[in-house]
């Protein structure tokens, strides 16, 4: 019998407000060091924290997003621990009465739907960055450390999912579609480059069929959704080696190294885990009252999961469907695109084809264009109405990213229309058939193959612009 | 009712490095203050909702707008060690 | 009365604005008291002679232009310790802080400044405001200027030990667990914690968040409403500040107590309490019934075991709040091989032994496994408190006691036993617990010539009632003596 794995993923968001979660401090990055900061979120004697109305709001937006009930009444906490990064010595924070629970996500894979439950979102405060001198600026091998407190107060979510996850792709699909919520929420940026998401995965195996929990090891440091996969794959490889020498499994936190492809226990001591909580005594509870909780879920933007099902309604197929639903410019292209009378399979098929593939190579940003709904709509009818063919829109396409002007002016400039009308292509036909007899005896005769060697006869008499599908009927018709 | 404390765990949780004999002094202190304080429970208490805080408010908000930070350097200038326009620390052992 | 040092607050703003007196003549006969008192009493910590100066001169202009900003314009005022105040140094009475300038005033600072206030300086406490006799200062204690042998009291000890001996017109202290009440009773002052939420905590730096309040050590009680005025109301930087306006304490002031009930706790009065200090309630009591009050005797029964919940809730939460204090942003640092280390050595060397004491029982009482036995419990208890105050308070208007149960000790009496020392607490927790304003006023004198205090406790929101009764406890009393360090034929 194999191993399950039992996967649980912990989400913090940096929210995209303008001000810190408890005091009126920029809450955005780049700034020179120690710039970005007051009595409050530098920890100074006397100071007190005041809740951002609008990062609750954020959060609440979050939990709504995800699904979640909203606690009419929920109350924050100080999580003690030491360290020099976060100012107070404890972190102001969620515990037992979070701003929302019981919520889920879907989430698409290969082998279907899954719901993952999100046990909670919770609003907590960001700490300060070090910076480690010395050997690389690994924090093991430092001499001394450099803080810049300019992110310790930034509004932070938590986003806790129940362990419903059971392999390392799960995983992955989750937190993508996690990203993409966040992002189409529009409360946070979800940098993973830059920090503003970042998870940790809770992992445990169990022997496939039962109902109980492993010992669980907590992974950390990923700064990747591929390198969240990789590391959970290298822990499931790990802990399945172990049960399967019959060792046990040792319950700790394992920090995720990139380069080695591993992941290795960090030092641990026996009160690492006690962190005192206690209700944050410089601080009123939060109440979210009917009208309140309405308000923010009618203003609620579509999310990717229902998106993707709109999307597979409008004729798509499921992967495409997926990949424009959770990307916010693929999305807005995409819809404007159909709503002027683009067809939805085929523009879909170049966003995530030949403009992704732009996109890449050219850094170019669909949000500036100049690939916009109207040039795709208009790219869309060109083809179907014959006046492009499906190779040419690409160049037609390349152009339009490089800004050479609308479909219709670049394919005119590149001499990229095709000829379909029967009076214009006639002429060419009937030279290419009486330089050819022999050909068309064998079409005569039944030998269909001799038609592609026809057609090309007549594509390159055109340059390569005569419409394939009018050339083929003409080529009938004549040889009878 | 007696209580037993293990002085030398609490001292680390709260990074108070004291010596053997401080240690000891300071269990014996403790003993005595929490065992006049366990009197607390010995009211019954069942369903009693704790109270954490005398004040009966609830959402107070401060709006989303920012206010002026310190001046880093009158800031800075009240730290035991800087470097530059960073506060500096010795070495750290663990992430958190 | 011949030295200006003396006047009460009432007297010396009536002779600002007609012109009697100027702020800098007030200034300078605190000055010269200060300069008396200072070496017996120890009351301050840091005298600001500058910036005191500046502001006086300032309250001059200001009342030659006609411009008044309200009751403590030109007052000379002292700030306990642990009131932040930018640029002056601000240590709490800490090794930890020595040397700290703070970057920004507090709220009341700021206050008071916008208030034409001239402030003195910044007084001794007992360290972070832990402790009943101002012995706890890692600068030396400060001294009662009834008897220089015996405590002033604490932790407000410096603040009332100075608006006692005239080394200022009136003082900020804060009130934890009685901090303001019990050192006013025992310099023969009056002192006053008004309702939790009144008085803005932004620059006052915590001791236990939820039972912190700044009032005012005044030598009456117009004068403590006076400067309660200045510094209270709404303030948007404490989200646990009060949203409502400052009523109006003024007017209820002549009132009397006729037809008002008086309750009398019968577990803060009797038992632990000293003889002379029970009697001279006793009297006061006899003499609010003839003065046309009821007295009515009302048991709180879970009050008994407020001093045991409050010896778990405010080391609790004055662990966290002390964890700032860690050699990386400001203050004392001492040298480690890490981090860890570093930090360790400097809280060790930087708290004295109460504040190490309290920082451990708080930290064990919130740990795991401990938190629901001890903590958990004692929020419970405080549940069942303010339960038994709202039903007093159903059956009487105010609530009295002894505000302290003796008088003032000598130095070094109690400094070996913590647990006897917290007993000086025991009727003022209570209010702190609750969130009840709560105030103490002189009502006589022990055989051995040291004050005794009266309290009177209100419900939340109640100070009008409270000052009425206090104002009519002070008439009655008559007290009018004197500290003697206090008259300026001694020094
Ligand atoms: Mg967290
Ligand atoms: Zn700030």
């Amino acid at each position: 019998m194999g191993y399950e794995p039992v996967i649980g993923i912990e989400t913090h968001v940096e929210l995209t407000t303008n001000s810190k979660m408890f005091c009126g401090c920029p809450a955005d990055f780049g700034a020179p060091p120690n710039t970005n900061t007051c009595p409050v979120c530098l920890g100074l004697p006397g100071a007190l924290p005041v809740v951002n109305g609008t990062a609750v709001e954020y959060a609440m937006i979050i939990g709504l997003g995800l699904n979640c009930e909203v606690a009419p009444r929920s109350i924050f906490a100080r999580k003690n621990y030491f360290y020099p990064d976060m100012p107070k010595n404890y972190q102001i924070s969620q515990y037992d009465q979070p701003l929302c629970v019981n919520g889920h996500l879907d989430v698409e894979t290969g082998a279907g739907t899954h719901r993952i439950g999100i046990t909670r979102v919770h609003m907590e405060e960001d700490t300060g960055k070090s910076t480690h001198v010395g050997e690389g600026g690994r924090i093991q091998a430092a001499s001394h450390s450099l803080i810049d407190f300019n992110r310790a107060g930034v509004p932070l979510m938590e986003i806790v999912s129940e362990p419903d996850i059971r392999s390392a792709e799960q995983a992955r699909a989750f937190v993508t579609e996690l990203r993409a919520a966040v992002l189409r929420l529009g409360v946070s940026d979800a940098k993973l480059e830059e920090g503003s998401m970042r998870f940790d995965g809770n992992i445990s195996l169990r022997l496939e069929g039962s109902e109980a929990f492993g010992t669980k090891v907590e992974v950390k440091n990923m700064n990747s959704i591929r390198s969240l996969q990789r590391a959970l794959e290298y822990e499931i490889e790990r802990q399945t080696a172990l049960l399967e020498a019959g060792e046990p499994v040792v319950q700790e936190t394992r920090h995720w190294d990139e380069e080695a492809g591993t992941t290795s226990g960090m030092r641990s001591k026996e009160e690492a885990f006690d962190y005192r909580y206690f209700p944050e005594p410089d601080l009123v509870p939060v109440a979210v009252d009917h009208q309140w909780r309405a308000r923010v879920a009618d203003s609620l933007p579509e999310l990717p999961a229902q998106a993707r099902g709109r999307y597979i309604e409008m004729g798509l197929d499921g992967p495409v469907a997926t990949v424009i639903s959770r990307d916010i410019e693929y999305g807005s292209v995409f819809e404007a695109a159909v709503a002027a009378g683009g067809d939805p399979q085929t523009v879909a098929n170049w966003l995530t084809g030949e403009v992704t593939a732009l996109v890449r190579r050219t850094d170019l940003s669909l949000a500036a264009g100049p690939i916009d709904g109207a040039s795709l709509a208009e790219l869309s009818a060109m083809v179907s109405d014959g006046r492009l063919s499906a190779s040419a829109a690409k160049d037609v396409l390349a152009g339009v990213a490089a800004g050479e002007g609308p479909p219709a002016a670049v394919a005119e400039q590149r001499d990229l229309i095709q000829v379909s009308d029967t009076a214009a292509l006639e002429p060419v036909v009937d030279e290419v058939l009486a330089a050819n007899t022999d050909a068309i005896q064998k079409l005569r005769d039944g030998d269909d193959k001799v038609i592609g060697f026809l057609i090309g006869q007549v594509m390159r008499a055109t340059g390569g612009k005569a419409d394939p599908g009018a050339v083929t009927e003409l080529i009938r018709s004549k040889a009878g | 009712m007696p209580v037993d404390i293990d002085i030398a765990k609490v001292a680390r949780l709260a990074r108070l490095a004291l010596n053997d004999e401080e240690l000891a002094g300071y269990r014996q202190q403790c003993e005595v203050i929490l065992e006049h304080a366990a009197l607390v429970q010995t009211l019954p208490t069942e369903g009693v909702t704790p109270t954490s805080h005398p004040l009966p408010r609830t959402n107070a908000f401060r709006e989303d707008v920012i206010t002026e930070c310190l001046d880093r350097e009158e800031v800075l200038a009240q730290a035991p060690e800087r470097d530059g326009d960073y506060f500096l620390v010795p070495r750290i052992l663990d992430e958190p | 009365m011949s030295d200006l040092a003396d006047l009460t607050l009432a007297a010396a703003a009536g002779g600002l604005r007609s012109g009697d007196l100027s702020a800098v003549e007030l200034l300078e006969a605190v000055h010269r008291r200060a300069a008396m008192t200072e070496a017996n009493l120890h009351a301050y910590l840091t005298l600001d002679r500058e910036g005191a100066a500046r502001a006086a001169v300032g309250a001059d202009a200001g009342f030659k232009r006609g411009a008044d900003l309200g009751p403590l314009q030109g007052i000379p005022v002292a700030l306990k310790d642990n009131m932040v105040t930018r640029g002056l140094e601000t240590t709490c009475s800490s090794k930890i802080l020595a040397g700290y300038l703070p970057p920004y005033d507090g709220t009341a600072t700021t206050r008071l400044r916008a208030g034409g206030a001239v402030i003195l300086g910044k007084t001794n406490l007992d360290e972070f405001a832990m402790g009943s006799s101002t012995e706890n200062s890692a600068y030396g204690t400060s001294r009662n200027p009834w008897d220089p042998d015996r405590v002033p009291g604490g932790s407000s000890g410096g603040s009332a030990a100075a608006v006692a001996a005239g080394s200022a017109m009136v003082a900020f202290g804060s009130d934890t667990g009685g901090s303001i009440r019990q050192p006013a009773a025992l310099c023969g002052i009056v002192g006053m914690k008004p309702t939790y939420g009144l008085v803005s905590r932004y620059g006052l730096i915590a001791f236990a968040s939820s039972l912190d309040q700044i009032g005012p050590l005044a030598r009456s009680v117009e004068d403590a409403v006076a400067a309660l005025e200045v510094v209270g109301g709404y303030d948007p930087a404490d989200s646990t500040s009060y949203p409502g306006a400052v009523p109006d304490y003024r007017s209820g002031l002549e009132s009397g107590v006729s037809g008002l009930r008086i309750g009398v706790v019968t577990e803060l009065n009797g038992a632990g309490i000293e003889p002379a200090v029970q009697a001279a309630v006793n009297r006061t009591l006899d003499q609010l019934e003839n003065a046309g009050a009821t007295i009515v005797q009302l048991s709180l029964p879970s009050v008994e075991y407020a001093l045991s919940a409050y010896y778990l809730i405010a080391p609790a939460e004055c662990s966290a709040n002390l964890a700032r204090f860690d050699g990386v942003r400001y203050g004392l640092r001492r040298l480690g091989e890490n981090v860890e280390e570093m930090m360790s050595n400097t809280r060790a060397e930087g708290f004295g032994p109460e504040v190490t004491r309290r920082i451990l029982l708080g930290t064990y009482a919130l740990s795991a496994g401990y938190y629901d036995a001890f903590y958990g419990q004692a929020q419970r208890v405080r549940t069942l408190i303010i339960r038994d105050f709202q039903a007093a308070y159903e059956q009487a208007d105010v609530l009295v006691s002894p505000t302290s149960p003796t008088t003032a000790f000598p130095i070094g009496a109690r400094t070996d036993d913590p647990l006897s020392m917290y007993m000086s607490d025991v009727c003022t927790i209570p209010s702190n617990l609750s969130g009840d304003p709560a105030i103490s006023v002189p009502v006589g004198l022990d055989d051995a010539g040291l004050p005794i205090g009266f309290q009177v406790m209100a419900p939340a929101l109640g100070e009008p009632v409270m000052f009425r009764v206090a104002a009519e406890v002070e008439r009655l009393a008559a007290f009018g003596v004197r500290a003697p360090l206090a008259s300026s034929e001694v020094g």
